[in-house]
């Protein structure tokens, strides 16, 4: 059974002069536990908001969504917040750590919302997560005291320390130069998988795109396949989005 | 266990919180700290301040319930002479277990002072008068059982009196000479009550047990003599007690006496004269408190608006809207208590420290430690500062949303 199952799922606003903004349109999409999808599309193609519906943190306007077979309209709001932060990590651009708190502390964080052993040995985990994407002698560094690609190793470890089942990455690498930003990638792959999560990028760029296993496009708010074939041309500027 | 680690992680959040920010912190706390100071130190002031007044009054019109007995012939006009009273009192007291009976008058004294006899005003009182009206002492203890029994009466002076003497040490037992047309008594001075500044040297009063007084006094003068009685009684029960005493009394001196018997003391009248100033007191103290919080709500409004960022960070982890409520509340009743534990240590700096003490000391008889209650509503208060100076934000973090939170 699917994780993660979109059916038909449409999400739009209205805009102040009363129209509607379609953003996403008849999206459909099932993630298992463990896979690699990735997402392709132009900035303003309704990327991020797809990945806001994924985590629970926006819900769609229509259509039908599943999480771990349960659909999405039985679950209460405290109960949506409770299952995100239990099953999904999220990794953002901009890293989106919590200012003047060091790394550990950052790492911590979600573990304050866990319960039982995980909350009560929330340090041990941590420093664990921390050491194992290498940064376990910057436990005390402060955000501002770190590399753009230690950042994004903190936020990757705070994104994995509860061992969610469903990673998403929202450009991971965005914000990172060519170099870093492979080496970060290659670091969230290796651990996507030996956490057996499924990870779900979000990116504009074809060289990350091309680590998953299974490939999306979107374009204008829909959601269509892409081979491989085409993101590797991508990758190696044959082609355009 | 869920609600367990709930509560601990939003004490770990805000704890967090509150030392990161800690500038901030303590920036808006020093006004909670200063409300909560100024606060605790009016209601104590307020408390010494009452003390103070009650005592005042108790010196006047004695401790609740103090009451008055009077008897007169109402054909005549002519009071009831000690002789006829004294039984009728004695049998009354005993009857109502009342311990606390004196029987108050004034007697004309002439004392040899070292620069000549001077007439003085002589209050005759029994023992219970110095409990029942509270009276203070600069010096040297009220008349006791032991005092009664001295072959030199005991004498309690004025403290002008007192310099006049040239404030002899009272360790040394200084007599003072009372002279009387037949013979000089010489009485022994056991205390000195304090003479207001106003006095300017002039209040030249003493207390002297009344047996002693008519140990000495002409018959002359044992028969222009006579006496108040004051009985003090439980305050409970007075309204009840006063109609049977005067009765009592009424009954044990027979037909032809009207007696009248009252309550002297300053709660005779049900209200408490002393409300006015409790009410003024507590009026400026809410004030201040809340001009604290409304300082604590306007920072803690703008903090929120800053953290707003975070808060999406945090509920895009798994923090629950109620989670964020909490946790920010708790941020602002942790700041706030603690604000408030030393806004009470100012406080009980400012009071008890030794000026101040001594200072007090010259107008109590009874210096009150630091009231309790005062610091009690300090912390009280404190928190619940806390508590609805964080309720605001907390509903700012809860509305926001989460999308929007990131992106802020």
């Amino acid at each position: 059974m699917a994780f993660l199952r979109l059916e038909g799922v449409t999400r739009s606003v209205e805009l102040p002069d009363g129209e509607r903004l379609e953003i996403l349109r008849g999206i459909d999409l099932e993630v298992e536990v463990g896979e690699h999808v990735s997402i392709v599309g132009r900035s303003g193609s309704g990327k991020s908001t797809l990945l806001n519906i994924l985590g629970l943190i926006d819900t769609p306007t229509s259509g039908a969504l599943e999480f771990d077979g349960v659909p999405l309209e039985r679950l209460s709001g405290a109960e949506r917040d409770r299952r995100r932060g239990r099953d999904v990590g999220f990794i953002f651009q901009q890293f989106n750590l919590l200012p003047q708190r060091t790394a550990l502390e950052n790492v911590v964080t979600p573990l304050l919302y866990a319960t039982g052993r995980q909350f009560w040995r929330r340090e041990r985990l941590a420093t664990q997560m921390l050491e194992r994407v290498g940064l376990g002698a910057r436990l005390a560094s402060t955000p501002d005291q770190l590399s753009g690609g230690e950042q994004q190793r903190v936020a990757i470890a705070r994104a994995l320390v509860r061992g969610p089942r469903l990673i998403l990455a929202d450009e991971p690498t965005g914000a990172l130069d060519v170099e870093t930003g492979a080496s970060v990638m290659d670091l969230l792959d290796g651990v996507a998988e030996a956490t057996g999560a499924a990870l779900i990028t979000i990116t504009h760029d074809p060289n990350v795109a091309a680590l998953a296993r299974r490939h999306y496009r979107l374009d204008r708010g829909v959601l269509g396949p892409v081979d491989a074939v085409a993101i590797d041309a991508l990758a190696r500027k044959e082609i355009t989005l | 266990m869920k609600l367990w680690t709930a509560f601990v992680g939003s004490l770990v959040e805000a704890w967090s919180e509150v030392r990161v920010h800690r500038t901030r912190v303590l920036l808006s706390l020093i006004g909670v700290g200063v409300a909560v100071a100024a606060l605790t130190t009016v209601v104590a002031g307020g408390a010494i301040a009452t003390q103070i007044q009650t005592e005042q009054s108790e010196r006047w019109g004695g401790r609740p319930a103090t009451v008055s007995v009077n008897a007169y012939n109402p054909q005549t006009g002519q009071q009831a002479t000690p002789a006829e009273m004294e039984p009728a009192i004695t049998a009354t007291a005993d009857r109502y277990g009342i311990s606390h009976v004196t029987r108050n008058g004034n007697g004309p004294l002439q004392l040899q002072l070292p620069d000549g006899v001077y007439g003085v005003g002589a209050i005759l009182v029994d023992r219970a008068y110095g409990v029942i009206h509270r009276t203070p002492l600069q010096e040297g203890a009220w008349f006791t059982e032991r005092d009664e029994n001295r072959l030199a009466p005991p004498i309690i002076i004025s403290s002008d009196l007192w310099a006049r003497l040239g404030s002899p040490d009272l360790r040394t037992h200084p007599t003072v000479d009372i002279v009387t047309s037949e013979h000089t008594v010489v009485a022994v001075v056991t205390a000195i009550t304090p003479s207001s500044p106003e006095s300017q040297g002039m209040d030249l009063s003493v207390f002297l047990l009344n047996d002693d007084y008519l140990a000495f006094a002409t018959a002359e003068e044992r028969r222009n003599l006579f006496y108040q009685y004051e009985l003090w009684i439980p305050p409970e029960i007075a309204a009840e007690l006063v109609e049977r005493i005067r009765v009592d009394i009424a009954g044990s001196l027979g037909e032809g006496w009207q007696v009248d018997a009252w309550r002297q003391d300053y709660l005779a009248f049900g209200e408490d004269p002393l409300l006015p100033l409790k009410l003024a007191v507590g009026g400026v103290a809410v004030l201040v408190l809340l001009l604290g919080a409304l300082s604590l709500v306007n920072i803690a409004l703008v903090t929120v608006r800053h953290r707003i960022r975070e808060i999406g960070i945090r509920r895009s982890f798994g923090a629950t809207a109620s989670r964020v409520f909490f946790s920010v509340m708790m941020e602002s009743v942790v700041a706030t208590a603690f604000a408030g534990a030393v806004g009470v240590l100012v406080s009980v700096l400012l009071v008890k420290n030794p000026w101040v003490s001594d200072w007090i000391s010259g107008y109590l008889q009874d210096v009150p430690a630091f009231p309790v209650e005062a610091a009690v509503i300090g912390l009280v208060a404190a928190t619940a500062v806390g508590a609805l100076a964080g309720l605001l934000p907390a509903l700012v973090a809860v509305r926001v949303k989460v999308i929007d939170a990131i992106r802020y």
